[in-house]
C-alpha cells in the first residue's frame, strides 16, 4: 500500500521547484555508503491481503474464553459509546495540545479527567496522565525523593511484583536504597524501623487481592518523615477508603480497570494525584483553567517549568508523550456509567470474587483467606502454577496467574473474578480444575 | 457564572441522571463482605449524565479540536502523517487479550509482536530489537539505562559520568540523562547547521559515557560527518545513542545501525503512524548492537521451534521498564504499517517525506520566510519570519485559516523558529495552500501589525492566559457550593 499521494508529475513538479534534477540529489548529504541498503523485509501486501494475514494470527490467540485473571488488569464492562467516542479522529489524531485555541477538545477533556481522579483519590491534583501503574509507582518513588531529599524507599511485597521490578530498574543508578517489607498473613504489617525513609509504597487491595489497613501504614510513615505513597485500583475507589482519607501524600495506579480494553498488556495509562504540597514535584503534563482575551472560559498545559522541554536536564522527569488518550476513554467511560454504575461494577466484582472464592472452598479447594479482599484471592494448588495456567489453558479457560515463589504460598495461583463473570463461567472453571486433574482436597488449608 | 460555551461533564450532571448500566449482580452489602471501615466514607462526585448527554458533550469536545484528519498539521519533528484506517481494524482484531494468559492462548499476538521486533532491527540496522518501552523519551530511557549497564560491566562506571547532546537536541535528551545520573554537556551547531565536530571531539574523553544524536538533526539537516563523530566517539569507548525522532527522513533508506550506533529508539508513533492520541500514548522500541544485547529489559519475545516465547530469563537485563510487553494496541499498528509498505514502500515514505519538506522550504522562501540553514533539508527544516514579526503570531493567525501551526520556538538554537515538517501524506496543493496563507499573513501583517496581534479571532477561544495558568492554578472543577478558587465571574 502508499499513502503517499504523489503522481510522477507531482514529484516532476516539485523537483523542477526545488531546483534539483532527482530525489536521489535530495539525498546527498547521506554519504553513498549508507545508502540504499537491501532490506530483507516480507513483500508488501495490499489492505485484503493484510487483514487475511492479521485475522489468522488472531485466530491462534484465545481472546473468547471464560477469564480469571486479574493482577491488575481485568476484563470489565466496556460500554459500545465509550470506544465509539473516544475513537473520535479528532482524538485519535491530535497530538499533544501545544496550541491551546485549537485543543480545548483534548484539553477539556483532560482537566475533567484530572477531576475524575481527584474525587476517586480524595487527593487534590492529577496530571494528565503516566505510561502505566508501574512506572507510575517507579515516579512516585523518584517524586518523594526529591521532596524529602532522603534516598531510601520502602515497598510493601503486596505491590506488584512488576511494579517493584520496574522501580528497581528505575532507582537502580541514582544508588537509592530499596527495603521490601514482607507480609504477614497476606498483609502489610506495620514497619517497625522506618528510618530516613523518603516513601513507604503500600498498595490497596495488595496483589494477592488483600485489603491492607492503610491508615495505620500511612500514620507509621508520617512518624518517620516518609511520604506515604497509595497504590490503588481506581475502579475499586468506587467504593473504597480513598488515599486521601487515610492521609497518602501520593496516589498512583494502573487505570486500566476504570475503561480501557485489556490490548495484551497496552497501552492502558498509569495516574498520579498528589496532595497540595507536592503540586511543583509532580511529574508529566498538566492541565489548568484560564481565560481567554474575551473573558472566555478555556483551559491549557501549565506549570511547565516542571517538564522536559522547558527545564531539559533539570526536569522533574523525562516524560513527554503521555498515555492521553488511553486516560480521555476511561472519562468518557467514567462519565457512561457515573457513580452509581461504576459503584456497581465495583460491588458486582467483589460479591462475584466472593461467591467465586466460596465455590472453590465448596468444592474443597484451597482458598487462601486472611481477611477482606477486592476482585481476587490466592489459590494453593497440587502442581507448578504455570502449568496449571497451561493446562486450564487446553481446556478452554484462562486462569492461574502464577504467585511468585516471593510470597512464601508455595504452588499457588491468583484467581479473580470481575462483574463479568458469569455463572456459567464459574462452572467452566471448575469443570476445568477437576478435568486437568487438580482434585479437591488435596492442598492443606493456610 | 457566566453560561460557558462548552460546559463540563459536571455542570452537565444532574442529580439521579444514569447512562449506561452494568450488568446486575446481586448479593450481599459491602459492609457485610468487605467491613464498615474499608469503605468510603462519601461517594465520589462524578458527573451523573446521559448516554445522549454523554455523546453530545464528547462530539461537541472533538469539534473544538484540530487534528491530523481535519486539518494540515505540519509540527516539526513529530511526523504528524496520516493514520490509516485499517490500522485501527488491524488493531481490534487483539484487543481482547490479558498480558497472563498461557503463551499457549497468545501464539498470534506473540508472533506477530516476535516479527516486529525482527523487521524493526532490519530497519534499524541493529542486531536485537525490545517493544517494551512506552513512549520515545521512555525508549530513551532505557537505552542510557543499557547503555550504563555496559559501561558498569567493563568497570567503567565511575569514571564515565557525562552524556554530551547537541544544542538542538531534544529536551528529553537531556532529561534522561539526568534521571540516570549524569551530567550533560552541550555540543553548539556549526555555521552550517550540523553538529560542530572539532568541538564534539574536544569534549570526548574518558569521561564520556555517551553521546545522544538525532540524525537528521531537529534542524532536519543530516548529520554527513555521522561516520566520523561515531569513529571518534568509539575511540574513547563512548557508546552511540540514536532519537529515532527523526527517523521518517531516512526509513527505507539508510540504517543507524550502519552509521555506528549503539542504541536507537524509535518513536512508532512518528514513523510508524501510530496515532499520537492527543498526546500520547506512544510507542518507542528499542534497538541495539550485540554488546548490548544482554542489558535489553526483560521480558523479549523468543522464538523455540515453531512456538514463540516469553523469555524473562535474562540475567543481565537492565530490568523491566514497565508492566507486560509494551503497548501492544499500537505494536499491532506498527507491524500493519510495516507489511503493507515493505522495504520499497519505506524508502517511498522517507524520499516522499524529503520532496515535501524541500518543496514547502522553497515556497516559504518565496513568500519571505528563509530558512535558518539554507541548503537541501531532510525530513523538515527551520525557517524564520522576517524582522520584527513574532513566530508567536503568524502561528495563531494559521489558526483562523484552519491549519495548524509549525512547531514554534523549537530548536532553541534559532531565533523565532518555526520547524516544519509536512510528512509525506500531504499533497502539494496542501503545500502550497500552506506556503501562500503563510505569505498572506506576513503580507497583511506588515501593513497592520495590530491585525496580527489580535489572531486568532474565528477559533473556540482566542489567546489564553498562560501566566494566570500557572501563578493561580485551577487544576480540578470543584462544585459551586464549595469555597471555589474559581471565582472570575
Amino acid at each position: 500500500m502508499r499513502y503517499a499521494p504523489h503522481t510522477e508529475e507531482d514529484v516532476r513538479r516539485a523537483l523542477d521547484a526545488i531546483g534539483v534534477a532527482s530525489v536521489g540529489e535530495l539525498f546527498a548529504d547521506v554519504p553513498a555508503e549508507l545508502l540504499d541498503p537491501e532490506l530483507d523485509l516480507p513483500e508488501a501486501m495490499d489492505e485484503v491481503t493484510l487483514m487475511d494475514h492479521l485475522q489468522e494470527l488472531a485466530s491462534r490467540d484465545d481472546a473468547r474464553s471464560p477469564s480469571f485473571l486479574g493482577g491488575g488488569v481485568r476484563r470489565h464492562f466496556l460500554p459500545a459509546v465509550t470506544r465509539h467516542l473516544a475513537m473520535q479522529s479528532e482524538f485519535v489524531t491530535a497530538y499533544t495540545p501545544y496550541q491551546p485555541e485549537v485543543s480545548q477538545g483534548v484539553l477539556q477533556a483532560t482537566f475533567e479527567y484530572q477531576t475524575i481522579m481527584s474525587e476517586l483519590t480524595g487527593l487534590p491534583v492529577s496530571n494528565a496522565s503516566m505510561y502505566d501503574g508501574a512506572s507510575a509507582v517507579a515516579e512516585a518513588a523518584l517524586l518523594a525523593i526529591r521532596a524529602t531529599r532522603r534516598d531510601k524507599i520502602f515497598v510493601s511485597r503486596g505491590v506488584h511484583p512488576e511494579s517493584r521490578d520496574v522501580l528497581e530498574t528505575y532507582l537502580h543508578a541514582l544508588d537509592a536504597e530499596i527495603h521490601v517489607v514482607d507480609l504477614d498473613d497476606l498483609a502489610t504489617p506495620v514497619p517497625s524501623e522506618l528510618g530516613d525513609a523518603a516513601a513507604l509504597i503500600v498498595q490497596n487491595p495488595n496483589h494477592l487481592g488483600r485489603l491492607e489497613t492503610m491508615d495505620a501504614l500511612a500514620d507509621a510513615a508520617h512518624d518517620a518523615g516518609a511520604l506515604f505513597v497509595s497504590v490503588v485500583d481506581p475502579l475499586s475507589l468506587a467504593i473504597l477508603r480513598t488515599p486521601g482519607e487515610v492521609g497518602a501524600d501520593i496516589a498512583v495506579g494502573e487505570g486500566q480497570p476504570l475503561g480501557v480494553p485489556l490490548q495484551y498488556g497496552g497501552p492502558h495509562f498509569g495516574f498520579m494525584v498528589v496532595s497540595e504540597a507536592l503540586v511543583r514535584q509532580l511529574p508529566g503534563r498538566l492541565v489548568g483553567e484560564t481565560r481567554d482575551v474575551d473573558g472566555r472560559r478555556g483551559f491549557v498545559l501549565t506549570l511547565q517549568a516542571r517538564e522536559q522541554h522547558i527545564r531539559r536536564g533539570k526536569a522533574k522527569s523525562n516524560i513527554c508523550s503521555n498515555h492521553q488518550l488511553a486516560a480521555l476513554m476511561a472519562t468518557v467511560n467514567v462519565a457512561a456509567l457515573g457513580p452509581h454504575g461504576l459503584r456497581e461494577m465495583a460491588e458486582g466484582t467483589v460479591r462475584n470474587a466472593h461467591a467465586l472464592a466460596d465455590r472453590l472452598e465448596r468444592e474443597g479447594y484451597a482458598v487462601v483467606r486472611s481477611g477482606p479482599f477486592f476482585a481476587e484471592f490466592p489459590l494453593r494448588i497440587s502442581r507448578d502454577a504455570r502449568a496449571l495456567r497451561r493446562d486450564l489453558q487446553r481446556e478452554g479457560v484462562r486462569a492461574g496467574l502464577p504467585i511468585p515463589a516471593e510470597y512464601g504460598l508455595g504452588d499457588a495461583v491468583l484467581i479473580t473474578a470481575t462483574e463479568l463473570t458469569r455463572p456459567s463461567d464459574v462452572d467452566a472453571l471448575v469443570a476445568a480444575l477437576s478435568a486437568v486433574g487438580e482434585r479437591a482436597g488435596e492442598v492443606a488449608h493456610g | 457564572m457566566a453560561e460557558h460555551d462548552a460546559p463540563l461533564l459536571f455542570e452537565r450532571s444532574r442529580p439521579g441522571r444514569r447512562g449506561v448500566r452494568p450488568p446486575v449482580v446481586d448479593g450481599p452489602e459491602m459492609a457485610e463482605l468487605l467491613g464498615e471501615a474499608s469503605l468510603r466514607s462519601e461517594p465520589p462526585r462524578l458527573p451523573e449524565v446521559s448516554e445522549l448527554d454523554l455523546v453530545r458533550h464528547f462530539t461537541q469536545l472533538a469539534h473544538r479540536q484540530f487534528s491530523i484528519d481535519g486539518n494540515v498539521y505540519p509540527l516539526g519533528s513529530c511526523t504528524m502523517k496520516y493514520n490509516p484506517k485499517v490500522h485501527e481494524d488491524a488493531a481490534a482484531l487483539f484487543t481482547d487479550l490479558h498480558p497472563s494468559q498461557d503463551p499457549e492462548g497468545a501464539q498470534g499476538v506473540l508472533e506477530l509482536l516476535w516479527r516486529l521486533q525482527g523487521g524493526l532491527a532490519t530497519v534499524t540496522g541493529m542486531d536485537d530489537v525490545s517493544l517494551q518501552p512506552a513512549a520515545g523519551a521512555h525508549g530513551e530511557l532505557t537505552g542510557i539505562l543499557m547503555i550504563r549497564a555496559y559501561h558498569v560491566a567493563r568497570g567503567e562506571n565511575e569514571q564515565r559520568r557525562v552524556v554530551i547532546v547537541p544544542d538542538a537536541a531534544h529536551g528529553t535528551n537531556p532529561a534522561t540523562a539526568g534521571m540516570v545520573g549524569y551530567r550533560v554537556v552541550e555540543v553548539p551547531t556549526a555555521a552550517d547547521g550540523e553538529v560542530d565536530v572539532e568541538a564534539l571531539k574536544a569534549k570526548l574523553g574518558p569521561d564520556t559515557a555517551a553521546v545522544m544524536l538525532t540524525n537528521p538533526s531537529t534542524i532536519g539537516i543530516f548529520e554527513s560527518r555521522i561516520r566520523e563523530i561515531a569513529d571518534a566517539a568509539h575511540a574513547v569507548g563512548a557508546q552511540l545513542y540514536y532519537d529515532g525522532a527523526n527517523l521518517n527522513a531516512i526509513v527505507g533508506k539508510a540504517r543507524p545501525g550502519d552509521m555506528g550506533f549503539d542504541v536507537v529508539h524509535l518513536n512508532l508513533h512518528k514513523t510508524f503512524t501510530t496515532p499520537h492520541g492527543g498526546g500520547g500514548p506512544g510507542t518507542g522500541p528499542v534497538g541495539v548492537k550485540a554488546h548490548l544485547a544482554p542489558y535489553l529489559p526483560r521480558p523479549v519475545i523468543g522464538r523455540d521451534g515453531d512456538r514463540f516465547t516469553i523469555d524473562d530469563d535474562r540475567p543481565e537485563s537492565i530490568g523491566r521498564m514497565r508492566s507486560y510487553f509494551g503497548n501492544v494496541g499500537n505494536l499491532v499498528r506498527a507491524y500493519a504499517y510495516l507489511r503493507s509498505l515493505g522495504a520499497a514502500g519505506l524508502a517511498d515514505v522517507a524520499e516522499m517525506a524529503v520532496l515535501n519538506a524541500n518543496y514547502l522550504r522553497v515556497r516559504l522562501a518565496q513568500q519571505g520566510f528563509a530558512s535558518a540553514y539554507d541548503r537541501t533539508c531532510m525530513h523538515e527544516f527551520v525557517a524564520q519570519p522576517p524582522a520584527g514579526i513574532r513566530t508567536l503570531d503568524i502561528a495563531k493567525a494559521l489558526l483562523d485559516e484552519g491549519m495548524h501551526p509549525m512547531t514554534v520556538y523549537f530548536p532553541l538554537n534559532v531565533k523565532e523558529a518555526m520547524m516544519v515538517e509536512p510528512t509525506e501524506t500531504e499533497s502539494l496543493e496542501s503545500l502550497d495552500a500552506y506556503a501562500e496563507t503563510l505569505g498572506a499573513i506576513l503580507r497583511r501583517a506588515q501593513d497592520d501589525p495590530a491585525w496580527l496581534a489580535e489572531a486568532p479571532r474565528t477559533t473556540p477561544v482566542r489567546r489564553l492566559d498562560e501566566l494566570t495558568a500557572a501563578r493561580h492554578p485551577i487544576l480540578r472543577w470543584t462544585p459551586r457550593d464549595e469555597p471555589a478558587s474559581d471565582a472570575a465571574d
